[in-house]
């Protein structure tokens, strides 16, 4: 969270922004990364940063693996097993999933 | 044929809006209306007027931590270096150890090898892998119960890699923490051995699921063991269907020249 922060700040810089006003993260299912565990991080170290009073919003990624034998793409569904509804393979080529990133920002200004 | 494209809906960039009301003022004097203005009116905290202006920037920047920024780096220094390096990680007492002596003695005689090998505490494993053509380097990790890209960083530092086509890790016995951390290698390999559950696979799917390579290690005592390597495979097989699996002895040489046929292709490609 603290990356993200800073990563937040510089943004907002390179904006002229002084303040943020919502903060958009894509987060994918299998980054290992806990929502409750950042959201609690966020609460502690935004309101002394540049994200004060900003709202926290989580777009999560399901996670997809494509299936070489159908040349298809499929939703992973929970766990670390990825079977083909199809045809029933097994699949260890993750197309989504894994990403954890700052999505969107939106910078509020003073009229 | 080519119809002109509508025009935008959209409020140019710099567009006041009127929070309460909805009206746009500024580059514009369309007012908005519908679910727009409400979705934009509640992203905004609004000026004692009620009138402020949003920017809404899609930045798309990943959050890389400080280890995968690093691991990066390491990546680029060794494959600059034109040398293959690899992860070595499984539960303590799989016999990555062993593995690493037999296969400097045997493979590393005619192509160049250097070892980093992390624990917690002692010099034990940098003793028993340190020979004359192969330089070692021991991390003592204090704690810490995995490598991460930095102490790689320092660690490769301090060891002379002039020649070394081959650099092996040797990570802290322990199939959890080991598989977040990316060390900058170009395999990740895990062993699993025969004194192990068939189904640890299923039970630490994320080490699994990084693999490049499996090492079923110790086959030699697995009918001794009562341990079922059909079972392994297909337990590895659906956790990590994207990682070869090579079974070993590194006491009886099983399956070495394999593994040694592995390394030289990933050495071929630094």
């Amino acid at each position: 969270m603290e990356s993200a922060l800073d990563a937040i700040r510089r943004e907002a810089g390179a904006h002229g922004a002084t303040r943020v006003s919502r903060i958009v993260l894509r987060i994918g299912t299998l980054a290992g990364v806990d929502e409750d565990a950042l959201r609690f991080a966020y609460e502690a170290l935004a309101p002394s940063s540049i994200a004060a009073g900003a709202v926290l919003e989580i777009e999560t990624v399901p996670a997809r693996a494509h299936c070489a034998a159908c040349a298809r793409d499929f939703g992973a569904g929970r766990g670390f097993i990825f079977t083909c509804p199809a045809c029933g393979g097994l699949s260890g080529d993750i197309r989504a999933g894994r990403e954890l990133g700052i999505a969107r920002l939106e910078f509020p200004d003073s009229p | 044929m080519n119809n002109p494209t509508p025009p935008p809906t959209l409020p140019e960039p710099g567009v006041r809006i009127n929070a309460l009301t909805g009206a746009a003022t500024g580059g514009s004097s369309r007012a908005l209306s519908g679910p727009l203005s409400a979705e934009i009116a509640a992203a905004l905290t609004a000026s004692p007027s009620g009138e402020v202006s949003v920017r809404a920037v899609d930045v798309n920047i990943p959050l890389l931590e400080k280890n995968d920024i690093l691991a990066e780096r390491n990546r680029g220094y060794f494959l600059g270096r034109g040398l293959a390096a690899l992860n070595l990680v499984s539960s303590p007492g799989a016999g990555k150890t062993t593995l690493l002596e037999r296969t400097l003695d045997e493979f590393g005689l005619r192509t160049k090898c250097a070892v980093l090998v992390g624990d917690l505490e002692t010099d034990n494993d940098g003793q028993r892998l340190s020979r004359p053509h192969a330089p070692v380097a021991q991390i003592t990790t204090g704690h810490v119960c995995h490598l991460d890209a930095g102490m790689i960083a320092r660690a490769a530092q301090s060891i002379n890699l002039d020649g070394v086509r081959v650099l092996f890790i040797e990570n802290v016995g322990n199939l959890v923490c080991p598989a977040s951390f990316d060390l900058g290698e170009q395999a990740r390999v895990v062993l699993l051995s025969t004194t192990e559950g068939e189904d640890k696979p299923l039970k630490y799917p994320p080490i699994f699921k990084s693999a490049h390579l499996v090492l079923l290690t110790k086959v030699d005592v697995a009918d001794v063991l009562g341990f079922k390597r059909d079972v392994a495979v297909a337990n590895i097989r659906r956790v990590a269907p994207q990682a070869r699996i090579i079974q070993v002895s590194s006491r009886t040489g099983e399956g070495m020249t394999e593994w040694y046929d592995y390394l030289r292709a990933l050495a071929a490609q630094a």
